[in-house]
């Protein structure tokens, strides 16, 4: 990505990194996503409500921030590994909002052709490798494609995305120390949201922080407030510098919250309404971002009301075009099963 | 010109076709525990570190579910990897990446990707080594669509469906039989292919149909040359794959013979023979059935240390002779 002028960077130099690294255009395309990663999740949990979605999903409103700072650095061959919880990761990643709403509609124009509904978005063109619907399932697939980037010398680096759950999976331990016997170009992103579906990371893990959990694998472990675009953008733009540069791999935790439910079976007695209103309230990421960057001079009021206008006709187009599409036929029930044979 | 022939055992076999494989294809590398200087556990890479390094010889630490994981990113990105099990015990260890990841990763994602990982599982019992490192589970593997299981018999289909692995687009999990890594047999130098999901009648013969794998072909061969002197005429058919299954073949052998015997090391319940049975029953070749048909299998209980114990767990030939006599001369 490019970076701000000169002469605008001069004037920024006391601004938090972001500020500093991207141009406005750029930031301003951020809080854009924040608000369809908002959106596209709201339209989703609306269209469940009204049964046009079926099966669950697991929304990640509130952790827009740590979606987006992640990719922020990342070029777009760059890779992905997801999570059950990855649809902001996909949106921040470049996938169309119109195509992901097509595949939790289970129609074929959807990334996975109606085949892998939301527990497995994915946008392989983009660098996503997919959702996860196993708790750190992706995450030695992350180092196996940071694998194939070392060996095939492609510069690529891959970022693996995983919530507190899966830092006491066996996955964890073995993925992050093979990447860093071998050095591989992959960053360990996660997205500790305070809670392994009810169960609060301090009930769960040994450590107070997950990136404590580094120093056991030799990496650096990089702790950031998930909220602020700003914090997460800085901490992954060094750890894809220091994988670009053949260092190794970075464990960074970002510190979140989800404002929903585990998933759609939630009823949310293992959290207090106080607690919940107030990471709503005092902390939401899209709000704290847009209020920088109001701050900051890079947008006004007329500039995000234009910014939500856009976000809500992409989704209502997005939705649209999902129930508009075909299903898939039955008679394809076989279908990649296996590669087709020419 | 036909290519050389030499007498090679099952695991030169193997050796030679991943290094034929490594020759011609710089994205194959192989994977797993110890397969470097020392040589893997039944010495099935050797020295191909000293000709490959140790790049494309790649150690992985004991992290059989990593490595797996591993192996499979590396598959969906570009790599050819062939991953090595120390023992298919180990499988036990790596389910999740296998049965929920290379297995489904195609499918899950409306075929925007394919896996083609290998994955080499030395199998079955016989060595002494105990209940943990004597199974046979290829039929939990054979049990998931997406993977692709096969038992190669002898050191020309090892070589040759090992280099039809490493060409296939998709997962293939291979089972060797740790027993069958010593035997020898014919096997042309370079470079050919035998194909996966065709099994290979053996044995021609009017009587019976013996339907094995894996080490077994060599004992029902032994039990048909037996059997041949009572005047018992047994045709042997090499299943090679178990997923997908070559139903034509062994339907036209049992409409030919008219019984059919299913003789397997694996635990009997709930295995290969309960499928092949099921197979012919479901097909036209269940009216020419003369008689009930016959599993052989494992016994009911772990792979026991003490080696009378042990033998008498799975069929050995004179099982195989006794059964296939009382078949035949309808006892049963």
């Amino acid at each position: 990505m490019a970076t701000a002028s000169k002469a605008a960077a001069d004037s920024r130099a006391n601004l938090p990194f972001v500020y500093r690294q991207y141009s406005a255009e750029q930031l301003r395309e951020v809080l854009h996503k924040m608000y369809l990663i908002r959106r596209f999740e709201e339209g989703a949990e609306e269209s469940y409500m009204r049964g046009l979605i079926h099966g669950t999903m697991h929304l990640s409103i509130g952790q827009e921030a740590s979606a987006m700072g992640i990719c922020m650095p990342l070029a777009e061959d760059d890779q992905i590994t997801s999570t059950h919880r990855g649809h902001g990761h996909c949106i921040a990643k470049g996938a169309e909002v119109k195509r992901m709403f097509a595949e939790f509609f289970g129609k074929t124009t959807g990334y996975c052709k109606g085949r892998g509904g939301s527990m497995h978005i994915a946008d392989v063109a983009k660098g996503n490798l997919g959702a996860n619907g196993i708790v750190g399932g992706g995450i030695p697939i992350a180092v196996g494609a940071a694998l194939s980037s070392k060996m095939m010398k492609t510069g690529k680096v891959v970022v693996s995305f995983f919530g507190d759950g899966a830092n006491n999976e066996g996955a964890f331990h073995e993925a992050l120390n093979m990447a860093a016997v071998w050095k591989l170009p992959v960053i360990f992103v996660c997205e500790n949201n305070g809670y392994g579906m009810s169960t609060s990371t301090a009930r769960s893990t040994a450590v107070k922080n997950i990136a404590d959990r580094a120093a056991a694998y030799s990496m650096p472990g990089v702790i950031v407030n998930g909220n602020i675009f700003s914090e997460v953008a800085e901490a992954s733009h060094k750890a894809v510098e220091r994988a670009r540069n053949g260092e190794g791999p970075t464990l960074i935790e970002s510190k979140t919250y989800r404002h929903r439910g585990h998933s759609k079976s939630d009823r949310n007695r293992y959290r207090t309404k106080e607690e919940i209103e107030d990471w709503m309230s005092n902390r939401d990421p899209i709000t704290l971002f847009e209020s920088e960057l109001r701050e900051f001079g890079f947008i006004d009021d007329r500039g995000i009301e234009a910014i939500r206008e856009a976000v809500a006709k992409e989704i209502a187009d997005g939705i649209e075009f999902a129930k508009a599409s075909p299903s898939p036929d039955v008679s394809e029930t076989g279908n990649y099963v296996y590669t087709e044979q020419a | 010109m036909d290519a050389m022939v030499r007498e090679l055992s099952y695991a030169q076999a193997i050796q030679e076709a991943m290094a034929i494989a490594m020759d011609m294809d710089e994205r194959v590398f192989l994977m797993g525990e110890d397969i470097g200087v020392y040589g893997g556990a039944f010495q099935v890479t050797g020295d191909l570190v000293d000709r490959y390094g140790a790049d494309r010889v790649l150690d992985t630490p004991i992290s059989e579910l990593g490595g797996a994981g591993v192996a499979v990113g590396a598959a969906v990105t570009g790599m050819r990897p062939i991953f090595e099990f120390q023992f298919s015990d180990f499988a036990t260890l790596a389910m999740e990446q296998i049965v929920n990841q290379a297995a489904k990763m195609r499918f899950m994602l409306g075929g925007e990707v394919s896996v083609p990982v290998v994955m080499r599982f030395p199998a079955g019992s016989g060595t002494g080594a105990a209940a943990q490192h004597s199974q046979s589970l290829e039929a939990w593997l054979g049990h998931v669509p997406g993977l692709k299981v096969i038992q190669p018999a002898t050191p020309y289909d090892a070589k040759g469906m090992l280099l039809a692995a490493v060409a296939d687009p998709d997962p293939v999990m291979i089972f060797e039989h740790k027993l069958l890594y010593k035997a020898k047999g014919p096997v042309p130098e370079g470079y050919y292919t035998v194909p996966i999901g065709k099994a290979d009648i053996r044995r021609e013969g009017r009587d019976l149909t013996i339907v094995a794998t894996s080490i077994m072909v060599q004992k029902a061969l032994d039990a048909a040359a037996t059997l041949e002197a009572e005047g018992i005429d047994v045709e042997v058919v090499d299943l090679r794959t178990i997923r997908p299954m070559d139903k034509q073949t062994v339907i036209d052998s049992v409409k030919k013979t008219s019984r059919l015997m299913c003789v397997y090391e694996a635990v009997k319940t709930l295995g290969i023979g309960a499928e092949v049975s099921a197979m012919i029953a479901e097909s036209e070749a269940f009216d020419y059935l003369d008689a009930p048909i016959v599993r052989l299998g494992g016994a009911e209980t772990p792979i026991p240390y003490n080696p009378e114990l042990e033998k008498a767990t799975v069929p050995q030939v004179p099982d195989i002779i006794a059964a296939a006599r009382d078949l035949v001369k309808g006892v049963r």
